[in-house]
C-alpha cells in the first residue's frame, strides 16, 4: 500500500528521478555496460528471464481476457457500422485489449522499460512475504457474510464476516477477534438495520428471504 | 454573466444552508475527515465505502455528503503524512517531504495550521473557478452533437488513463476493460443480453458500488493486511496553541500558497492530471522559485503549503468538468458522477439547468464545508492524532463488514456481495500485475454512454467514420488524443532519459522518507 501510493509518478518534467537498484536481471545494475555484454546476456537468457518478468504475464492475461471477450462478442449480433448490434462494441475492445496486451508483453522484452514503469523494484508477482491466509480470510469473508446473512440474519452475518477477516490478521488471537466482531455486529446492526432500515431480518432462521 | 453567476451562488447557498442539507455536508465533511486520518484509507476507498450510506437519501444532500467526503479526506490525509510520514493518499506524498522534518523540529502543529489555511485558499480558488467557467462550458457543449461528445469522452478517457500513476499502455488496459464491464448486461438499445452467462443477476450490469469496492476495498486490504507497519507516535501530541503560525509563517506562506493555487488550478484544466500530478508540479516550481532550493526536503514551509493549496484548487477544479459535460477526469469523479447516476439524474450539459439546486448547491456547499473544516480541525486536532492510532487489524475487518452490507443495501441482493468478492480478487491480481485499477472505473462509468453516442453518431452520419475528423469542434478533440498518444510514444522510443520520475522511497524504518534526485542513467545503447 505504502509504496504503491507513493510510487512515482511519471511524465512530471523538472522533477527528481530515483535511480532505483535495478534487479531484475538477477544482478544491480552498476552503471554504463559495454552494449556487446548486454546483448550477449539477454540472448542467452532471455526465456528464463521472460519467465520472471511481471509485465509478461500482465500482457498475457490481457491476451487472454481479450480473446475471451472478442470470442464471446462475436457471438452477439454485429451488424453495420451504421446500425450497430449489441456485439460491435465489446468486440472491438476485446481486440484492442489483446493488441495491447501484446504490446506490454513485447515491452517485457526490452530491458530498458522496467525503469520506468513506476514498479521496476518490485518485478515480482508475489509479494515479498506472501498472505496466503489472510487473502483467504478476507476473500470468505464476503463468503460467510452471504451463508450466514442469508440463513441466520444480519447480526450473524455480520458477527462471522468480521470473524473470518480478522482472523486473518497475523497477530490475532481467538479473545480479540470475539471481541472486535461482536462490538461491530452490535454498531453495524444498529446503523444500518435501525438507522438506515436496510431490508434484511436481524435474526431469522431457515432463510426468510 | 457575473450578475446571474451571483445570482445563481446566491440561490445555492440557500440551497445548502437548509437545516437538512447543511446536516448532511456537515456529517460528510467530519466522516471524510476522520476516515481520511485513518492510515491506509485513501479518497477512493473512503468514497466507495461511505457511497450506500447515501442510497436513501435525495439527490442533493448525497452529492453534497459525497463531495464532503472527499474534500474532508484530504484533509485528513494532510494531517497523516505531517505528522505519521504516512503519505495514505497519493497527493499528499510530497507534503511528507517537508510535513515530516518539520515536525521533528517540533513545528508540526505550525505546519499543519498553516496547510489548513493554504487549503482553504487553493479550494475557495477552485470554487470561484466554478462558478464562472462552468456555465461557459456548458454554453460550449450545448453546441456539441453526438460526435463531439464521443471524441471528448475519448479524450478524458485517454488523459485519464495515459497521464495518471503507472505505465500509460497499463493503463488504457484498464480503461478498455473498464468499457468492457460498462458494456455487460443488457444493451439498451436492442435489448439483448451481453455477457451475462445466462446470470439474471447480471442483466443491470456490473454494479458500481460492487465494482468499486472490489477495487479499492478488498484489493486494497488484500495488499495491506500485515504489510502495515506501526505507525511512529512519538510526535503525534499536538496542541491548539502550537497550530497557530506566527505572523512571519504566515508572510513566508503567502506568496507559496498562491502559486500553488495557480499550479493547482492551471493543472485542474488539462483532462486527467489530477491532484496527484498538481501537487508533484507545485513542488517542483516552488523549489525552482526558491532562493534556498538545496534546503527543502529539511522542513521548509514553502514545500508544505505550495502543494497543499495545489492539490486542494486542483480538486475543487476537477468538479468543473465533472459537473458540466459529464465528463470526470479521474476515478474519484467518476464515483461521484455514479453517485449521481444511482440518484437518476442524468450528467451532461444539461444538468446545471435541468438541476440547479444540485449544481450551485455543490458549489455553495463547499464553501461552507471548507469553512465548517477549518473549525472542525482545529479543536479536533487531538482527537485525529489519536484516530492515528487505531490498530489495522481492527480496521480492515470492520471495513470488510461495510463493503458486504454496502453492496448489499445497492440492491438487497446477495448476488453482489459475491460479486465485489470476485471483482477483489481481480483487482488484487491486477494489482500485482503492475495495474492500477482507477482507470476501470472511469471506464466503467464512460461506457455506457460512450457506447450510446458512438451508436447516434455512426447513425447520423450514415456509418461514416469520418465525421469525427470532419465536425472542427470533434477533429480537435480528436487532434488533442493523437498528440497526446504521439507524444507517449515518443517518450517511450527515447527510453529512460524522458520520463522525469519524481519518487519518495521510504527507508526501512519508515522514519524519514527521501527523494533522491538523480536522472536515471541513460540506457546502454542497443
Amino acid at each position: 500500500m505504502k509504496s504503491r501510493d507513493t510510487a512515482s509518478l511519471r511524465n512530471i518534467s523538472a522533477f527528481a528521478v530515483v535511480a532505483r537498484s535495478r534487479l531484475c536481471w538477477g544482478e544491480t545494475w552498476e552503471g554504463p555496460k559495454d552494449g556487446r555484454e548486454e546483448i550477449l546476456r539477454s540472448n542467452t537468457s532471455l526465456l528464463r528471464d521472460l519467465v520472471h518478468k511481471r509485465d509478461f504475464y500482465a500482457g498475457g492475461l490481457m491476451v487472454l481476457l481479450g480473446s475471451g471477450i472478442a470470442l464471446k462478442g462475436t457471438t452477439y449480433r454485429a451488424g453495420t457500422l451504421m446500425h450497430m448490434g449489441p456485439g460491435f462494441l465489446p468486440t472491438a475492445l476485446g481486440v484492442l485489449l489483446i493488441l495491447l496486451g501484446i504490446a506490454i508483453a513485447a515491452t517485457a522484452l526490452s530491458p530498458s522499460t522496467d525503469a520506468h514503469d513506476g514498479h521496476g523494484a518490485s518485478e515480482s508477482i508475489l509479494p515479498e512475504h506472501p498472505q496466503w491466509w489472510a487473502w483467504f480470510c478476507i476473500l470468505m469473508s464476503p463468503v460467510f457474510f452471504i451463508l450466514f446473512g442469508r440463513y441466520f440474519g444480519m447480526a450473524p452475518g455480520t458477527f462471522a464476516c468480521v470473524f473470518i477477516a480478522a482472523l486473518g490478521d497475523r497477530n490475532a488471537t481467538w479473545k480479540s477477534t470475539i471481541v472486535l466482531s461482536a462490538v461491530v455486529t452490535v454498531f453495524g446492526v444498529a446503523l444500518f438495520s435501525y438507522f438506515l432500515q436496510v431490508p434484511m431480518p436481524v435474526l431469522t432462521w431457515g432463510g426468510g428471504l | 454573466m457575473i450578475d446571474t453567476a451571483l445570482t445563481d451562488l446566491w440561490y445555492g447557498f440557500g440551497v445548502a444552508l437548509e437545516p437538512h442539507n447543511l446536516m448532511w455536508c456537515f456529517v460528510g465533511v467530519f466522516v471524510g475527515n476522520m476516515v481520511g486520518v485513518l492510515p491506509g484509507m485513501g479518497p477512493l476507498a473512503t468514497i466507495s465505502i461511505l457511497l450506500p450510506l447515501t442510497f436513501g437519501m435525495k439527490a442533493v444532500p448525497a452529492i453534497l455528503m459525497l463531495a464532503g467526503i472527499l474534500y474532508g479526506g484530504q484533509y485528513g490525509g494532510a494531517i497523516c503524512s505531517i505528522l505519521l510520514n504516512l503519505p495514505c493518499h497519493p497527493p499528499h506524498a510530497v507534503t511528507c517531504l517537508d510535513g515530516f522534518p518539520m515536525t521533528k523540529q517540533g513545528r508540526g502543529g505550525v505546519a499543519l495550521g498553516v496547510t489548513v489555511i493554504a487549503s482553504f485558499i487553493g479550494a475557495s480558488w477552485g470554487i470561484t473557478e466554478m462558478i464562472f467557467l462552468s456555465p461557459l462550458l456548458v454554453r460550449a457543449a450545448l453546441q456539441f452533437g453526438p460526435a463531439e461528445v464521443c471524441s471528448l469522452m475519448l479524450l478524458g478517457l485517454l488523459a485519464g488513463s495515459t497521464l495518471a500513476r503507472g505505465s500509460p499502455l497499463k493503463g488504457v488496459c484498464m480503461t478498455v476493460l473498464g468499457l468492457f464491464l460498462g458494456s455487460v448486461g443488457t444493451d439498451l438499445e436492442t435489448g439483448s443480453e451481453r455477457y451475462t452467462f445466462g446470470m439474471t443477476e447480471l442483466d443491470d450490469g456490473v454494479e458500481l458500488i460492487a465494482l468499486a469496492l472490489g477495487l479499492f476495498g478488498i484489493a486494497e486490504f488484500m495488499s495491506s493486511v500485515n504489510q502495515v507497519a506501526p505507525v511512529n507516535m512519538a510526535y503525534t501530541n499536538v496542541r491548539l496553541r502550537d497550530m497557530r503560525p506566527s505572523l512571519a509563517d504566515l508572510k513566508r506562506a503567502f506568496f507559496p500558497m498562491w502559486r500553488g493555487t495557480l499550479v493547482g488550478s492551471l493543472c485542474s484544466l488539462i483532462p486527467g492530471t489530477g491532484p496527484t500530478i498538481a501537487s508533484f508540479v507545485a513542488y517542483a516550481t516552488e523549489k525552482k522559485v526558491s532562493k534556498t532550493p538545496e534546503k527543502f526536503g529539511t522542513g521548509m514551509l514553502e514545500g508544505v503549503v505550495c502543494p497543499e493549496a495545489a492539490t486542494h484548487s486542483s480538486i475543487q477544479g476537477d468538479f468543473i468538468p465533472t459537473m458540466s459535460l459529464g465528463i470526470p477526469g479521474d476515478a474519484v469523479m467518476a464515483l461521484l458522477l455514479g453517485a449521481l447516476m444511482i440518484q437518476g439524474i442524468v450528467p451532461g450539459p444539461q444538468l446545471i439547468s435541468q438541476h440547479p439546486d444540485i449544481f450551485w448547491g455543490l458549489v455553495a456547499s463547499f464553501w461552507i464545508g471548507n469553512i465548517i473544516l477549518v473549525v472542525l480541525n482545529v479543536p479536533l486536532i487531538g482527537i485525529w492524532c489519536k484516530m492515528l492510532a487505531i490498530p489495522y487489524k481492527y480496521l480492515y475487518p470492520s471495513a470488510m463488514f461495510f463493503v458486504c452490507i454496502g453492496v448489499y443495501a445497492a440492491n438487497n441482493d446477495f448476488f453482489q456481495v459475491g460479486e465485489v468478492a470476485v471483482l477483489g480478487l481481480v483487482g488484487y491480481v491486477l494489482l500485482r500485475l503492475g495495474f492500477h485499477p482507477a482507470p476501470v472505473v472511469l471506464g466503467f462509468v464512460l461506457g455506457p454512454r460512450f457506447e450510446e453516442n458512438f451508436r447516434r453518431a455512426m447513425l447520423i452520419s450514415r456509418g461514416d467514420i469520418g465525421v469525427f475528423v470532419e465536425r472542427p469542434i470533434s477533429a480537435v478533440f480528436v487532434a488533442l488524443c493523437a498528440i497526446l498518444i504521439a507524444t507517449q510514444i515518443y517518450f517511450r522510443l527515447r527510453g529512460s532519459k524522458a520520463p522525469i520520475e519524481p519518487s519518495i522511497e521510504h527507508t526501512a524504518s519508515g522514519d524519514e522518507p527521501r527523494l533522491a534526485a538523480q536522472r536515471v542513467p541513460a540506457t546502454p545503447a542497443e
